[in-house]
């Protein structure tokens, strides 16, 4: 999803508008590295001494007398704990379970020592290769890291297998290393006895890597490293961070998005005991308190006028009906074909129009952060995403460099990509207040449900207009497609790299790139500017155009009474990974045999962050409304690397895209969001959940994403598999408003 | 001033009588496993035992609980909670972890009264307790796992 940033535009903002020219590398925290050496190969920095490291190693660091093995990834204690730095942020992906995989497996190291810590912010060693800074996104966690990670283990066993043929004056060759144990004949010993000698030892710069059939741990299914503190409680997550003296902040948010605050009353809020000041900030009305309730009670006592002459006024009706008539005028091209003339040509056209709604992402634990601005330094805890735009956006907003901010990232309660704002929303709603206050301690900035439902950042609406041209055998002669709506990333940092010619690519992925042996295929694009700030949500375009593309597919099949999966094999000839897939998942499925009495079946596949995904789902009409029982799921995401954390994420993505398309939507009247909690905002509830099946193609291919690619194809397959039982084809999400049975 | 007893202790907090058991926990006494997550008994982050029954604490006033017992995530203990607690580890339930709390308190629940559930009777227990990651095909499994355990 993204591509290499440009820094020189991150946002300005009203109370500071200072440029931030963090186009390079940030010098590394002083305070956090003290020695850094031998930094080589593709991108593996390793080597550095860390004097004392934020949250999780505090103890470590507290005695600075840390002797064992301290790179940048991978440190190795007298202890014999194996502690890798986690450079990315875990929203529930697994990504600290996977990262520690990679290093445990070249190090041979025992899995029951192997102890996840995610990194300090800093983007010269812990920048995603995919984006040229730190963060996490577009489903890119292990693909970017597995070298790396793989060679910051190989390094550390190469540097105490070392250390074991000095201290035993044996041959290196003559080592064996086996879950964290080092052998030579008689002598034996643990990672730990070897940590302080092998941290003498200089790092080698570019190690031999297992070859797969080495494999010890890659591969295989091993239990998760978080499991079990997210089941006693035990897991710390931002909204549990508790700071001496630490004051917690509600925010009173214009309703329309654009609007400011004219005045404010704030005595009835200041009554509330507890509330200890309220402030104004460019983004509203901040009440601070010395404990959440009353934080969050007299927020609801504050008399705001509000000035709405920027806001924009629209509903989201007005919206979709303007979005239509553009639809209907040529916008940008983004994909050139003579579809006009063929479907001139043909003996039938099938039209349609498709509109999707706004979607909240509405992670379980709502955006929060906690600030602090001390002796010239801003150190953030909280569920950093985009690590490097926070550290950088925060420093703007208090005239300090990047490299004075710290951030401590914790573990998400879920994102499926809220936390990566191009504009750190709510962690400069955070600084702000901390600097409008001028307070010394920590403020933790809490959302509510409602802010987060009303707060903007959706998955934007979108329009898309097809038409599709067959001759007299049903076979496409041209396929003419828009598609209407806002450009997540116009105007953000993210714009360079991903708006080529007008087109922003997050917009049309998925069709424009369709793998379909579509003759004379047209594609453009209008880009909207609207009020309501968009964001990508969990497999950004791909959550409207695989639902556009796999729908009219199974249309135009239909139209020329063709099996539906037989259809799409015969247009993805050319792609082997797509029809291995989608012929497995069939398999699974039993398509082709008869379905359960009163059960259809529709199919789907959809290729999205380099992965593929093909998914069969069985959908039982009760009461006219659909009633998912059953989906099958094939998937290729390159060499699996935990099969059971892929079909986890599989699992999740069917249940959060199914919710998505029979439930989700937010809706404007006037300007002003609609819905406000989860009894509004539906989401999928276990009643609703299907039995999933997940099928793994087994490959030696570099591994893809896994987080995102399993969210698209479920709908369209449900969506298909109700056209299968009813002959109604769905157009407007979700179908809780666009399905309309008898 | 309001008086009970939270995973057998007995404590005194002094807040307003309308504060929610759930800020009464995390902010006044430090028990920060049970989570916010809705506010107002849609989502069940928030789910805590008071004599023995589940109950939104977000939605509690705190003045409800005078005299009574309540458990949290923290303090849950036993057969059932232990054979729940052990069955989400060795399925691998958790994704990001944040409902995970108030999962497994309405799970002990549930299997405190009912110990052998239908995939009918988890769905109806458990369907106040949102999971955005949609973990909820191993909270199923899971469940009937714990149940077997506990069958001996």
């Amino acid at each position: 999803m993204l591509g290499p940033v440009d820094l020189s535009r991150l946002p300005s903002f009203s109370e500071t508008r200072r440029a931030v020219g963090a186009r390079a590398a940030l010098p590394l925290d002083r305070r956090s590295f003290v020695r850094l050496a031998l930094g080589t190969g593709a991108g593996l920095v390793i080597g550095g001494l860390i004097e004392s490291v934020p949250a999780g190693a505090e103890a470590a660091a507290a005695s600075n007398a840390y002797d064992g093995v301290f790179t940048p990834f991978v440190r190795i204690s007298p202890d014999n704990v194996v502690t890798v730095l986690i450079k990315h942020q875990d929203m529930g992906q697994g990504v600290t379970t996977g990262l520690s995989t990679l290093v445990a497996d070249e190090l041979d190291a025992d899995w029951a020592q192997v102890v996840p810590e995610f990194s300090p912010a800093n983007v010269a060693l812990y920048k995603n290769f995919a984006f040229g800074v730190q963060g996490t996104g577009g489903s890119t966690a292990i693909s970017n890291s597995f070298e790396q990670y793989r060679k910051a283990g190989a390094a550390a066993r190469s540097m105490i297998v070392q250390a074991a043929a000095k201290r035993w004056g044996v041959a290196a060759d003559s080592i064996k290393v086996s879950k964290g144990v080092v052998t030579s004949g008689a002598h034996s010993a643990t990672f730990g006895d070897l940590a302080q000698e092998a941290a003498a030892v200089p790092v080698p710069a570019d190690p031999t890597l297992k070859t797969p059939d080495q494999f010890t741990y890659i591969g295989k299914s091993f239990p998760r490293l978080d499991s079990k503190a997210k089941t006693t409680g035990a897991r710390l997550y931002t909204q549990d961070v508790q700071l001496p003296g630490m004051l917690v902040a509600t925010l009173a948010r214009p309703a329309r998005f654009g609007g400011v605050v004219k005045s404010v009353d704030d005595t009835a809020a200041r009554a509330v005991k507890g509330v200890v000041d309220v402030v104004t900030t460019s983004r509203g009305v901040a009440v601070l308190a010395t404990s959440t309730y009353p934080a969050i009670r007299a927020r609801e006592l504050l008399k705001i006028t509000w000035d709405d002459a920027k806001a924009d006024m629209r509903g989201t009706d007005a919206l979709v009906a303007e979005y239509q008539k553009l639809a209907d005028t040529p916008g940008v091209v983004a994909k050139a074909g003579d579809a006009e003339a063929a479907l001139a040509k043909a003996d039938r056209v099938i039209e349609a129009s498709y509109v999707f709604p706004y979607l909240a992402h509405a992670p379980m634990e709502p955006m929060n952060c906690v600030a602090q601005f001390k002796d010239g330094r801003a150190t953030l805890w909280t569920a950093s995403q985009l690590q490097t735009v926070d550290q950088a956006v925060t420093a703007a907003i208090f005239g300090i460099k990047p490299e004075d901010v710290t951030i401590n990232t914790l573990w998400a309660g879920g994102s499926f990509g809220r936390r990566g704002t191009y504009d750190a929303d709510y962690i400069a709603e955070t600084a702000e207040i901390v600097k409008v206050t001028g307070r010394g301690e920590p403020i933790k900035l809490v959302w509510t449900r409602e802010d987060d439902i009303k707060g903007g950042y959706y998955r934007p609406v979108y329009v898309h207009k097809v038409r599709v041209g067959l001759d007299k055998d049903g076979a496409i002669l041209g396929w003419h497609h828009r598609i209407v709506g806002q450009s997540i990333v116009s105007g953000t940092m993210f714009e360079s790299a991903l708006v080529k010619d007008g087109v922003d690519g997050t917009s049309v992925e998925g069709v424009s790139d369709t793998p379909y042996a579509i003759p004379n295929m047209h594609v453009e694009l209008h880009s909207t500017t609207v009020g309501v700030r968009p964001l990508w949500w969990r497999s950004v375009g791909h959550t409207h155009t695989a639902y556009v593309m796999e729908t009219m597919i199974d249309e135009v099949a239909a139209a020329g009474g063709k099996d539906p999966v037989e259809f799409r094999l015969a247009l993805l000839a050319k792609h082997p990974r797509h029809t291995s897939v989608l012929k497995l998942a069939a398999e699974k499925a039993g398509w082709g045999t008869p379905a359960p009495e009163g059960v259809f079946r529709g199919v789907a596949v959809h290729e999205s962050f380099k992965s593929f995904v093909a998914e069969v789902a069985e959908v039982r009409l009760v009461d006219g409304k659909p009633k998912v029982e059953r989906v099958v799921a094939a998937v290729d995401c390159g060499l699996a690397v935990n099969a059971d954390n892929i079909r986890s994420q599989v699992e999740g993505g069917v249940g959060f895209g199914l919710g998505a398309v029979l439930h989700g939507k937010v809706t404007l009247k006037d300007g002003v969001v609609e819905q406000g909690n989860f009894d509004s905002y539906e989401v999928l509830r276990i009643n609703e959940m299907p039995r999933v099946e997940v099928h793994i193609v087994p490959s030696a291919e570099a591994p893809t994403g896994i987080g995102e690619p399993g969210v698209p194809p479920v709908g369209p397959a449900v969506a298909n598999a109700i056209s299968a039982g009813t002959g109604q084809r769905v157009r407007v999400l979700p179908f809780d408003v666009g399905l309309k049975l008898g | 001033m309001t008086t009970f007893q939270i995973n057998g202790r007995d404590v005194t907090v002094s807040v307003e009588d309308d504060t929610p058991l759930l800020w009464v926990v995390r902010d006044e006494l430090g028990l920060v496993g049970s989570k916010f997550g809705c506010g107002v008994a849609q989502c069940g982050a928030c789910t805590m035992h008071l004599d023995g029954q589940p109950v939104r604490a977000c939605v509690t006033p705190v003045s409800d609980v005078a005299g009574r017992k309540v458990t949290t995530i923290e303090g849950i203990s036993g057969s059932v909670a232990d054979a729940v607690r052990d069955a989400w580890v060795k399925l691998d339930v958790v994704q990001c972890g944040y409902c995970q709390s108030g999962q497994v308190m309405s799970a002990v629940a549930l299997l405190a009264e009912s110990p052998a559930p239908s995939d009918a009777d988890i769905d109806t227990a458990m369907s106040g307790n949102i999971c955005r990651c949609n973990t909820y095909q191993r909270i199923r499994t899971a469940i009937h796992d714990a149940a077997t355990t506990l069958k001996g």
